[in-house]
């Protein structure tokens, strides 16, 4: 069986001839979560958007491949990846403020895309979206449905925005940071939402992520990208158990722990990050060499 | 909170008054021979220059007085508000249909389509507006129709680079991406998720640009450019009245009451609806 998501050797470069992703490879296996962990800059969103295709224009990818459910996006037309991508993955973005558009009612963006897209009947896009705000704890569908974005709080509209993604039972959905715009309480239950969503539709997640304790919470494999580049790959539990790289090592310390917040918490050591930066420039230099 | 934005809905006296004002105006000039006490045309030398009726020398039937030929005013203005209404709506109508759609077109796309429709505004803008509305007229011969070409030719760039703006800021929103993702069609999304969240603006920029095209059109009487002579309109009426200031100076002064509370009310109206189309500030 193949993987719903495989990335192989994915580099991109920005108009300066800078590398933001430095020959990534990650594969989501059906119906599991892939967390991709590291800090800002790493290059996690542009991951996201390349296997989205919603690159913006000035990144452009100069080498790899990357297969969803097997069929190569590179060897698509852009009509024929569009569809593929439209009917097999969805997004959880990271800010539902944005990602819903203010002039529009609810009930009508989430149906919309079930019936212009996937040319449902509007009878049965607007049962299923009703079931789905039923399944993300939403009681009173009548009112929600008719709303404008402003007038819910940001957990709701984060879970307006699960619903969506879930309604077209995607093989894939990207999760970009789903819960840093959201404050601590309302964190936890979207996490729980979204796990037990997966749990019951058998999707398999690329779950964004700049915190440890959501992998650990989350995700049965991890990838961790520092500087556009995979430094560690694993299963999440053998990940906690025995970090094997460096920087996983020191993002581990500097992330702090529930029992004992403030004692081991330690920032990445300097010594770990020249080490990491003497290794891109070589990979660099050597990428270079071979790229002309 | 429900209850204040009800209030605000009911009340809101901005609207009101601006748009009771609108619509009076605007009724008066539908039924102009209905309404106007007299033939607009009509020359009396026995009536010339009466005073408004609150004045001694007032004769009844002509309410604001009559100009130097003894023709009432009222029926006049009210005459004359045709022609502002008739230009107002068509000439702001045509400006804004060909300046949003650009707009959208090179703020949603960008690239080669931008780059095109926005050279064409820089040069467009280069031209002082009303020097090029004189020229405009003198080329395409006076007329009603002429006039409302000239104000569309010049202000559809008003529209165009404010909705380009907004349609800029627009396509970078992550619900544009999600529709990308979702599998929408560029036009569809400029359709769809753009041109909803610009309309607000669209309304109030027309609104204001009714008010702009009948000062336009009242400038273009005043020096002579307009439509033929014979029919009033405003800018006809306070140049003449300009020359009678001080025999008569009602004739000055009511056609420009009549032209800033027209020229107010459009901009207000426009403002009123705007808050009202937005979601977030409704
Ligand atoms: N539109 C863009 N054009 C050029 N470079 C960009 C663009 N967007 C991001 N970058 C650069 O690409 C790199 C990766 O950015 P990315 O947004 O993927 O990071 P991230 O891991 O998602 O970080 P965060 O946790 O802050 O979201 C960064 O160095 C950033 O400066
Ligand atoms: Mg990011």
């Amino acid at each position: 069986m193949s993987a719903c998501l495989d990335i192989r050797h994915l580099s991109a470069v920005l108009p300066n001839g800078q590398r933001v992703l430095r020959s990534v490879s990650l594969s989501v296996q059906p119906g599991e979560v892939r967390a991709l962990v590291g800090e800002s800059g790493a290059g996690k969103t542009m991951i996201g958007k390349a296997v989205l295709g919603v690159l913006p224009k000035s990144v452009r990818i100069v080498e790899g491949e990357m297969l969803i459910e097997g069929e190569d996006l590179g060897r698509l037309d852009a009509k024929a990846r569009r569809t593929l991508i439209g009917a097999r993955t969805a997004l959880i973005p990271q800010d539902p403020l944005t990602a819903l558009n203010p002039s529009r009612r609810i009930g009508s963006q989430m149906t919309d895309r079930l019936v212009r897209i996937l040319g449902w009947s509007g009878e049965r896009a607007d049962t299923r979206i009703r079931q789905l705000l039923d399944e993300v704890h939403i009681r009173d569908p009548e009112r929600v449905l008719k709303c404008y974005p402003h007038e819910l709080s940001g957990g709701m509209r984060q879970r307006v925005l699960i619903a969506a993604a879930f309604a077209a039972e995607p093989r894939l959905i990207v999760a970009d940071e789903p819960t840093t715009a959201l404050d601590v309480t309302v964190q936890k239950q979207i996490l729980r939402l979204i796990a037990q969503l997966q749990r019951d539709h058998g999707t398999a997640i690329l779950f964004v992520t700049h915190d440890l304790g959501v992998v650990a919470k989350i995700s049965q494999r991890v990838s961790v990208l520092y500087a556009g580049k995979v430094v560690e790959e694993a299963d999440t539990a053998d990940l906690f158990a025995d970090p094997k790289h460096p920087y996983t090592r020191a993002l581990m310390a500097a992330t702090p722990r529930y029992t004992d917040p403030l004692a081991s918490l330690k920032p990445v050591d300097e010594s770990v990050l020249a080490g990491l930066a003497a290794e891109i420039v070589a990979a660099d230099q050597a990428w270079r060499a071979s790229h002309g | 909170m429900d209850e204040a934005r009800v209030a605000r809905r009911g009340l809101s006296p901005r609207l009101w008054l601006a748009g009771g004002w609108l619509l009076l105006a605007l009724l008066a000039a539908i039924f102009a021979p209905l309404v106007a006490p007299q033939d607009p045309l009509a020359q009396d030398l026995m009536l010339e220059r009466l005073p408004p009726f609150w004045l001694d020398g007032a004769e009844p039937g002509y309410w604001l007085g009559t100009d130097s030929l003894g023709r009432d005013l009222l029926s006049r203005l009210i005459f004359g508000g045709r022609i502002a209404f008739i230009v107002a709506f068509a000439a702001a109508t045509s400006a804004c249909v060909i300046g949003s759609a650009l707009g959208l077109v090179a703020g949603y796309f960008g690239g080669w389509a931008d780059r095109i429709i926005s050279r064409i505004v820089d040069v467009w803008m280069a031209f002082p507006p009303v020097l090029f509305a004189i020229l405009l007229v003198a080329v395409l011969g006076t007329g009603l129709s002429s006039v409302i070409l000239a104000i569309a030719i010049i202000d559809w760039t008003r529209f165009c680079r404010v909705i380009r703006a907004e349609a800029m800021g627009q396509a970078r929103m992550d619900y544009v991406e999600s529709a990308r993702i979702a599998g929408y069609g560029r036009i569809g999304i400029m359709l769809r998720e753009v041109l909803p969240n610009v309309l607000p603006s669209v309304v109030a920029l027309l609104s204001l640009e009714m008010g702009i095209a009948v000062i336009v059109e009242a400038i273009l009487s005043f020096v002579n450019l307009s439509i033929s002579t014979d029919d009033p309109t405003w800018g006809s009426i306070i140049a003449e009245g300009r020359l009678s200031i001080h025999q008569a100076w009602w004739v000055l002064v009511f056609p420009l009451i009549t032209l800033i509370l027209t020229v107010l009310s459009f901009s207000q109206f426009g403002e009123a609806l705007k808050a009202r189309f937005d979601p977030v500030l409704r």
